[in-house]
């Protein structure tokens, strides 16, 4: 018996055995939870989307929430909507070399390397059609890590409505505190342009006294997170700037991009 | 045989405790206990694992060649931390996704491949299985203890619940930030360990040498 155990063929007569029972086990597992999955993958992404928009209450039903939300496509280089499939993705577009384009480092101040041709955008409408936010979707490096989330806008696409993260991995307590809802609620109201039509917002170290002048383009920075705070403030700049959104939020401000309704009607997938 | 199962199933948690005497597991221990939800998912999840490689390693040892022990060991292993991870993005997305690597790295704790080889290969599924649990349990006990003091004391909550109100949501209570970090779970195991050893003296090891005293005093003058 132990002589045979130990023999060549029974040798791999068990590997190949114990393989087979195992990922026979693994792809079930993988293949029968796979719809579960995408479900949770997709109903997070909304939460994140409405979570920025300032639409999120705990409990609610995301679903139907979404429904009055748009997807959109746009041409980042003349900030006009294309079509592409609902099945597109920004990230995987931008590590495509033949879907983006590798920024020059002066320009990068995000720090996010390359670029995608195309971007989503989420448009949100109230019960009568009205365009209420403008959703975008911001990444750029903090002090550890690419911090990935939604910027919101009002529907004059000057004002900032609200910027949440859903990935990062900055300090707990310190960069982490990117999450804090107080801090969050700080970019409401917050103006991008200043009266020159300039780009002008940014997180400033400590807090911002309302007496100040501009104190409507400037946030108060996170204590003890000065790096982190920096590339908030950078991925904010690039985003609204030439490379990022820029050309598109020129056409909202002019109104030349409609309100999106008719153009690259693509549906709501997310 | 009573007796004998109470031994597996709760020997580990304080005589024998994984990480605490046989310093296994550390590395997890340090990463998922930042908070209770995930602290409790993690700890569930290798209990499981731990549980039902052992069942199966043993149920197998009879057949597996010993040449190829471990990897036979560390194929089943996987696979059980891969269905582990799946239920986990299935059924519980957010706390799989603040674990991210961690249950995968359910495969390279030593604690499962440590029971495995050390105990699975050698007795009955059933004795096996409950010597997983044991040693799951002896894991979560840690592990918990440290998520409840991490969050508690670098956070002010319990299980994402606000108990001490901190200061920066006006109240009293100034968070700990070390806490939240990594290293403090060194410290905090440091204590456990002293504690468990001032409690059961027998576990504390035999100096591997003893210095002797000067024995040429005079030397020296």
């Amino acid at each position: 018996m132990a002589g045979s155990k130990d023999s060549v063929a029974r040798t791999l007569t068990v590997a190949f055995l114990v393989c087979l029972v195992c990922a026979v086990v693994v792809a079930t597992a993988a293949v029968s939870l796979r719809p579960v999955q995408q479900k949770n993958q997709t109903l997070d992404r909304r939460v994140n989307i409405l979570q920025a928009a300032g639409l999120y209450q705990p409990g609610m039903d995301v679903e139907a929430a979404f429904q009055t939300i748009d997807r959109k496509f746009v041409d980042l280089e003349t900030g006009e909507y294309v079509d592409k499939p609902a099945s597109y993705d920004q990230l995987k577009a931008a590590k495509d070399p033949e879907q983006s384009e590798r920024l020059d480092p002066d320009d990068d101040i995000a720090g996010i390397k390359t670029q995608a041709d195309v971007a989503e955008v989420f448009l949100a409408r109230d019960d009568a059609g009205n365009l209420t936010r403008i959703i975008l979707p911001v990444r750029g490096y903090g002090l550890w890590s690419t911090l990935y989330g939604f910027m919101a806008l009002e529907s004059d696409a000057k004002t900032i409505a609200g910027l949440g993260f859903y990935q990062h991995g900055e300090t707990p307590g310190l960069g982490g505190e990117v999450d804090n809802p107080a801090w969050k609620a700080l970019w409401e109201g917050k103006k991008i342009y200043d009266e020159d039509g300039d780009i002008a917002i940014q997180v400033i170290k400590g807090t911002v006294d309302s007496g100040t002048p501009n104190a409507e383009n400037k946030v108060d920075g996170l204590a003890g997170a000065t790096l982190t705070s920096k590339g908030v403030s950078h991925l904010v700049r690039f985003w609204v700037g030439a490379k990022g959104f820029g050309p598109y939020l020129e056409r909202m401000q002019n109104g030349e991009a409609g309100d999106g309704s008719e153009a690259g009607e693509t549906g709501g997938e997310a | 045989m009573a007796e004998k199962t109470k031994d597996l199933l709760f020997g580990p948690i304080f005589d024998n405790n994984p990480i605490a005497l046989q310093i296994l597991g550390i590395c997890s221990a340090l990463a998922v206990t930042s908070n209770l939800s995930t602290t409790v998912t993690m700890c569930i999840a290798l209990t499981l694992v731990t549980a039902f490689s052992n069942f199966f390693v043993s149920t197998v040892r009879n057949v597996i060649p010993s040449s190829i022990r471990i990897i036979v060991q560390m194929t089943i292993i996987a696979s059980l931390v891969i269905v582990v991870d799946q239920f986990l993005k299935a059924y519980a997305y957010s706390i799989s996704k603040q674990l991210s690597v961690f249950v995968g790295l359910i495969i390279t704790n030593c604690i499962v491949m440590g029971r495995a080889e050390a105990f699975a290969m050698k007795n009955a599924p059933i004795p096996s299985f409950m010597d997983g649990v044991g040693n799951g349990l002896g894991y979560s006990v840690l592990l918990l203890t440290l998520g409840f003091v991490r969050e508690l004391f670098g956070a002010g909550s319990l299980f994402g619940i606000q108990v001490l109100p901190t200061t920066a949501d006006g109240g009293w209570y100034a968070t700990n930030g070390l806490l939240l970090l990594p290293p403090s779970a060194f410290f905090l195991i440091g204590f456990f360990i002293w504690a468990v050893r001032a409690w059961k003296p027998e576990q504390v090891e035999e100096d591997d040498f003893k210095m002797k005293p000067h024995s040429r005093v005079s030397d020296a003058f």
